[in-house]
């Protein structure tokens, strides 16, 4: 299984135009508007793996998810499932076959699930859609044994979303999600709408149905302690780039990117070791006008010139000017 | 020691609905020193915000404080007229709450609303009310505080306007600050930065803070003692190092073991089985039992009240006399970590 990775991703860009509506904006003699919400984005993941995206809000990994799902035109670049392009003329029928292994699973689970449908038809849409099962009694036999493998009873089929509280209702989504035996998910803030005991139980969930259906993830996040939990490797997003690329326990022991360095001093932490924080500076700056060059430079301390002119290329996972140039210190022994 | 600045006694909040009365909040009581932070933590529905807006008076019918008293200072504060409340809101009681942008009126400026605050309770003249809404403004880390001062709410950053909202609540000089999650519409980055000014500011003003939270981390990083609340109640408190390293309630537990660490690399978090009970369905006994493993016969029938163990309050009657033997070591009836 390892000639080719399950999900190539390559120079993927997308910019929204956010201009003002035609006449305002002839009238104030204003340009269009372009916002690179994602800005030559690349990464692979392998088969079983978790591939996880952690960032601010409005670096972009949201709309990285989408595209990778269909549900986003890419504006540039490139999604290969299995080897094939999911954009193009060409190789449109076994693009169908594809887009049947990829599913995703949305932040807000009160909004995901249509409330005028009864679970059972919910989880049953896709087994139908994908001609998994034609008949009634087989579908909702399916049906019974997917609500059962999140940890639901079968008997549950019958009743509306409003039945159950937010946890229930993200099982009832990921048992949607593999529902026509997708081994793809794409899982964009899975838990962030849920309380921490409840999160515990799905990101276990999710795990467990890992290990035993040989899922792939594609795991968004902004929260690094829940990505440390499910990732093997992650990818840290800054303004549309992605700016480190490394195996989840490398990133966590030895971060070398400036941000991604900034981003683990920042998150308070149970484990009170009373380490000293370098204060961060400034925020994230608005992608309608993102900064020259590099575009961390202005919250970077060791930004330079060279900086401030040129966007830096990654190498070896790394997009930075000062990694690459050897200008970053060592990190203290202790982490 | 001193008289505490806020003390609540045995507080009890309830809703009356057409389908009965349904008790949020049954039986609260803590207390914050000077210059002391307590965080509240606990699951949506605990009842940690309500107890904020019991604090402040801001409870809307159909709910209504039915029992216990709120001391500010050693006075009681939760049976005052309207009028006399909103003296004291503000005055001698700060508020942050989550969303920046709803806290601050989108249409006034910046420097209009903190003076405004400033002269509605202190008696000071306009030009001096403005000048110390720069000098905040300033303390709280906006950069050109002269110039900004005059800017409109959307034209700062998310950050930036808590900022401002954490200037609003300090502009009178109050006794006690009830912050109320007030970094979770904040990115990480920016959210280090909130915290780390509210503990400052509040530490060089001998300012109490009551922190309402669902994140530990935070709690952990800024509060002197922490208050663990699970449905409507308080479940166990005491000071944070001890509660967090070492809950003994078997609902702090598992909560404290079910949140992933950037350190600790479990396979496995804790997790505890079902969720929060709803108003209408509070098991009898201890709220917690139907998803606790080590429940007994008691905690069917009585509910526990808090108890002195080591450091720490907790209700919980394993600790009490007559437990059937020791807590178990793992937390609830959960797989504990493999």
């Amino acid at each position: 299984m390892t000639e080719f990775p399950l999900i190539e991703v390559t120079d993927l860009r997308r910019t929204f135009d956010v201009s003002k509506p035609w006449l305002e904006r002839t009238l104030a003699r204003e340009s269009r508007q372009l916002l690179k919400a994602v800005d030559g984005v690349s990464f692979h993941i392998r088969k079983g793996e978790t591939f996880a995206l952690v960032g601010e809000s409005g670096s972009g990994k949201s709309t990285v998810a989408r595209m990778v799902v269909g549900l986003l035109e890419p504006s540039g670049g490139e999604v290969r499932i299995a080897g094939v392009p999911m954009t193009g003329g060409s190789h449109a029928a076994e693009r169908r076959r594809l887009r049947r292994r990829i599913q995703m699973i949305f932040q807000d689970p009160f909004a995901s699930l249509d409330p005028r449908w009864r679970v059972g038809d919910i989880i049953g849409e896709p087994i139908r859609a994908f001609g998994v099962a034609e008949n009634r009694r087989d579908v909702t036999a399916r049906a019974g044994e997917l609500l059962r493998l999140v940890g639901l009873d079968p008997a549950d089929a019958q009743k509306f979303p409003h039945e159950f509280s937010g946890g229930q209702r993200q099982r009832i989504a990921i048992a949607r999600a593999l529902a026509a035996d997708s081994d793809f998910i794409v899982c964009d803030e899975p838990t962030s709408a849920l309380d921490v005991s409840v999160q515990a139980q799905i990101l276990n969930l999710m795990r467990d149905l890992q290990d035993r259906l040989g899922l792939t993830y594609l795991f968004i996040s902004h929260n690094l302690a829940v990505v440390r939990h499910m990732a093997t490797t992650i990818g840290v997003m800054y303004l549309g780039r992605l700016v480190e690329v490394a195996p989840a326990r490398q990133l966590f022991a030895a971060p070398r990117h400036p941000y991604t360095r900034m981003l683990l001093d920042a998150v308070p932490d149970l484990a009170m070791s009373g380490r000293p924080r370098t204060p961060v500076q400034g925020e994230i700056p608005s992608p309608i006008s993102p900064p020259s060059g590099c575009t961390f430079h202005p919250r970077c301390g060791l930004a330079n010139d060279r900086c401030r002119a040129e966007a830096p290329a990654p190498i070896d996972g790394v997009a930075c000017h000062a990694v690459a140039e050897g200008r970053v210190p060592e990190l203290r022994a202790s982490a | 020691m001193s008289r505490p600045v806020l003390s609540i006694r045995d507080l009890k909040v309830e809703f009356v609905t057409r389908r009965g009365v349904l008790r949020a909040i049954d039986g609260v009581s803590f207390d914050i020193a000077r210059g002391e932070v307590l965080g509240v933590v606990g699951e949506s529905g605990a009842g940690k915000s309500l107890t904020g807006s019991a604090v402040i008076g801001l409870i809307d019918p159909p709910g209504r404080i039915a029992g216990g008293e709120i001391l500010l200072n050693g006075e009681r504060i939760d049976d005052l007229p309207a009028a006399a409340m909103r003296e004291i809101r503000g005055r001698r009681i700060g508020m942050v709450f989550q969303d920046p942008l709803t806290s601050l009126n989108p249409l006034y400026r910046v420097g209009d609303q903190i003076t405004e605050t400033i002269l509605a309770h202190l008696d000071v003249s306009a030009a001096e009310a403005r000048r110390r809404a720069i000098d905040l403004l300033k303390e709280v880390g906006i950069p050109a505080a002269e110039r900004r001062i005059d800017g409109y709410p959307h034209e700062f950053p998310g950050g930036m306007r808590q900022r401002v909202v954490l200037a609003l609540a300090l502009c009178a000089e109050p006794d006690l600050v009830i912050a109320d999650e007030p970094t979770t519409a904040l990115d990480v980055s920016v959210q280090a930065q909130i915290i780390a000014l509210l503990r400052r500011l509040c530490a060089e003003r001998g300012t109490a803070v009551m922190l309402i939270t669902h994140d530990m981390g935070v709690i952990a990083e800024t509060a002197d003692r922490v208050a663990v609340m699970y449905a409507g109640r308080v479940a166990e408190i005491g000071p944070v190092r001890a509660v967090v390293k070492d809950p003994l309630h078997p609902y702090a537990k598992g909560l404290m073991g079910s949140i992933p660490t950037l350190e600790g690399a479990a396979d496995r978090l804790v997790q505890i089985p079902g969720s929060m009970p709803r108003l209408n369905a509070i098991p009898r006994g201890c709220a917690f039992r139907p998803r606790c493993g080590s429940a007994f016969a008691r905690c069917h029938i009585e509910r526990p009240e808090p108890l002195r163990v080591g450091e720490h309050d907790v209700a919980c009657f394993l600790y009490a006399q007559g437990a059937p033997a020791e807590p178990a070591a793992a937390g609830p009836g959960t797989e504990a970590r493999r």
